[in-house]
């Protein structure tokens, strides 16, 4: 089995004080969910007979979803139990950032949608933030509704363990649209970073020649979906509107970055007519304002290419640190790939997570 | 640079002497539609064509929902002196591009008339007829162009027939497909076409662009030209993914793909991650036998145009160090506005082994030609 060699290799440490951007609590149980939903969206639940709101990105027992050594006994509380043995004492991660994944952003009703993430969020911080001072998370918010979604940032704001507002990287319409600039300026307004998660709204096929037919095309399509969803964002000017925002991609890849802004670039040379609000080059914006989270690499083959691909990147703080646990990403503790440097791996675990997430200071320190 | 535009002229060592570049992506039109296609038309379709147009998967008569930066996203110098549209004289194409650039082998892919009209009859009529007006207007005039079949490949029988006609003249050198279709490119609907042109020892080219209907990106509909260009990255990903899962390229040996317009340096970290995943997915996967970055390197060709310009160009080199060098092939665009002009193409210092097989060789070896 090709996982033991992997395991095996020496692995880059993880330091003291790291932060862990991307890490998913497990998704709850309708019943874990039902005591923090409000009483109209509780009695529906049981009148209407719903499920669990279980995205297709992520089919429960695929094997990316949960990696097989991190698999166990459903529920929250056994869940942060593998947590804390798996990622905090195993792997030596200091602070974990949750992106909580839940099918939410799927219904077709925004106020149930609404209801929903208020529900969640209210989970997250009760049965997974109350239980550990190590963890973090991100506000999930209904992205049917942009109006909705600021209610939800407000009424979480006033928490500094919710440290950024999430969104899936495919919605309804282009992440850079207008439609969806009050939740850009509401996290702005919060100093909170606004992440574009792996997974889709499903309002569309994830790939641009619609749907494919395995899980495999749609995990593969994220990574498509988060350049398109970048070129929005820019092109649109986001950035020109609210300057300081931070966006983090997470679960996006990032070895695609270099191809992508060479084009990027020498688009914005050749159409900026059409943009003028995009005053500067897109790698200088995307320097200035984007960030990438780890995993999953997607590494050339060799430490050497690796290397070669981080001097295209560039830029040594556009990386935060990630393990996605408990996807399956690496195995063993191979969470660093072999050819990130030192310095490189200390900025990542660090300095950028720490320069990009105001409130990790504010609580840690 | 100007050697890579008139390579090898004093090659004293070699055995033969080379005379030109290959040039894997020109855009011919008709100039005068009524006359040049009409003939090829049954009369039902010229009235057809004139009462209700030539409807694709968009809401506009003429075509995208994107204006263009330029008229008819042509340069500005390619409109022929003599009146036309761009493209639309080989005399002013000869003068202003395959002399001076010194094209041997000039791929033309016609766009905008034909593929993916949502009457199906009239585009297996007009994908016909567009490819007998290519031999007539163009490579019975011209040796050194060839042209590409443009099929009707929602209908994967006709599709296949219309190869069939065309099978063995050494007027086309591909098939023809646009990367933007109504189901991905993998699909068993589309696999008979594949087999048909594998048998035929023609690649499979597919230039970016066309109406597919669904949105360009996985979120929706973007709002500018520029992003519509930028995703035609994506959607070849898209596709090659597609083609590599569905198992494409281990079920029809001697298939080949050439993918014409969408840039190059995203393909390796495409490969990177395919690879990734399939490790992790072979229960679903069951069709890909090998790694797909093997099938990546071994079937799939592309063309450089529009070529990425890192500020450090050495980077450049780098990618297509990782593509490999015999996977790229030359191509311009001409006549439109983004044309890559062969002696600026590449501003890095070549070997002579990298130069012949960018500039040359590698367009020979996709299209399964004779060295000439």
């Amino acid at each position: 089995m090709e996982a033991l060699s992997e395991a095996e290799a020496p692995a880059a440490a993880i330091l003291v004080g790291t932060v862990d951007c991307d890490v998913h609590p497990e998704p709850p149980t309708t019943a874990e969910l039902l005591p923090h939903l409000d009483p109209f969206l509780r009695e529906s639940i049981t009148q209407r007979g719903i499920g669990p709101l279980t995205s297709v990105s992520y089919p429960p027992n695929a094997p990316m979803t949960v990696r097989e050594d991190w698999r166990g006994e459903p529920g929250a509380g056994p869940a942060l139990a593998r947590m804390q043995r798996d990622l905090f004492d195993g792997l030596g991660v200091g602070t974990a950032i949750l992106n909580p994944l839940y099918g939410l952003q799927v219904l077709m009703s925004e106020d149930m949608a609404a209801r929903y993430a208020t529900g969640l969020n209210t989970f997250t911080a009760r049965d997974w933030l109350d239980r550990d001072p190590r963890l973090r998370s991100s506000i999930v918010v209904p992205m049917q509704n942009p109006e909705m979604a600021v209610e939800e940032i407000d009424r979480w704001a006033g928490d500094p363990r919710f440290v950024q507002v999430m969104m899936l990287v495919m919605g309804e319409m282009p992440a850079g649209k207008r439609y969806y600039w009050p939740i850009y300026k509401a996290a702005e307004r919060h100093g909170l970073p606004v992440t574009l998660h792996a997974g889709s709204m499903y309002r569309h096929g994830p790939t641009g020649l619609g749907w494919p037919s395995f899980h495999a095309q749609d995990y593969a399509a994220n990574a498509t979906a988060f350049q398109t969803a970048l070129t929005s964002l820019i092109c649109e000017g986001v950035f020109s509107v609210c300057p300081d925002l931070k966006v983090v991609l997470a679960e996006s890849g990032f070895t695609w970055l270099p191809g992508y802004l060479w084009r990027l670039d020498k688009y914005w040379h050749g159409l900026r007519m059409e943009v003028p609000w995009v005053d500067r080059r897109p790698a200088e914006i995307i320097a200035s304002n984007v960030r990438f989270t780890l995993q999953p690499v997607d590494a050339p083959p060799t430490a050497a290419d690796l290397q070669r691909l981080m001097e295209h990147v560039g830029c040594e703080d556009l990386l935060l640190f990630s393990t996605d646990y408990p996807h399956w990403q690496f195995d063993g503790n191979h969470a660093v790939p072999d050819g990130i440097s030192a310095t490189q791996a200390r900025r990542m675990m660090i300095d950028t997570p720490r320069a990009t997430y105001a409130r990790l200071s504010e609580v840690m320190s | 640079m100007n050697i890579e535009t008139n390579p090898q002229a004093q090659d004293a060592g070699g055995a033969k002497v080379r005379t030109g570049i290959a040039d894997c992506d020109i855009h011919p039109s008709p100039r005068d539609f009524e006359k040049e296609v009409y003939p090829f038309l049954e009369t039902r379709w010229q009235r057809y064509i004139e009462s209700y147009g030539m409807v694709q998967r968009v809401g506009f008569m003429g075509g995208t929902q994107y204006p263009k930066g330029q008229p008819r996203a042509s340069r500005r110098d390619s409109f022929p002196p003599g009146g036309g549209g761009p493209g639309s004289d080989l005399a002013f194409m000869r003068q202003q591009h395959l002399d001076p650039h010194n094209v041997e082998l000039g791929v033309m892919i016609p766009l905008r008339v034909g593929q993916q009209i949502l009457n199906i009859d009239l585009a297996i009529a007009i994908c016909s007829a567009m490819n007998d007006w290519q031999i007539a207007e163009w490579t019975s005039q011209e040796p050194r162009l060839k042209g590409s079949i443009l099929t009707a490949y929602q209908d994967a029988g006709a599709a296949v027939r219309e190869i069939e006609r065309h099978a063995g003249k050494d007027d086309f050198v591909q098939v023809s497909m646009l990367s933007r279709t109504p189901e991905p490119m993998g699909n068993r609907m589309y696999w008979p076409i594949y087999e048909a042109a594998a048998a035929a020892g023609l690649p499979v080219g597919v230039h970016a662009f066309g109406y597919g209907g669904t949105p360009v990106t996985g979120g929706g509909w973007p709002s500018y030209y520029m992003e519509d260009m930028m995703a035609h990255s994506q959607s070849c990903q898209a596709l090659i993914t597609s083609m590599v899962f569905e198992g494409v390229f281990e079920r029809i040996p001697g298939f080949r793909l050439v993918i014409v317009e969408a840039g190059i340096a995203w393909l390796p970290a495409l490969a990177w991650r395919l690879d990734a995943i399939w490790r992790k997915n072979r229960g679903e996967l069951t069709a890909v036998k090998r790694p797909p970055s093997d099938y990546i390197r071994e079937c799939i060709w592309l063309t450089s145009q529009p070529i990425e310009e890192p500020d450090t160009r050495q980077h450049l080199v780098d990618a297509i160090d990782w593509i490999g060098w015999d996977r790229v092939l030359y191509a311009s665009d001409y006549p439109h506005w983004d044309f890559d002009d062969p002696q600026q193409v590449l501003p890095v210092k070549l070997t002579r082994a990298q130069r012949d097989n960018f500039f040359r060789d590698n367009a020979f070896s996709a299209y399964g030609l004779s060295d000439g």
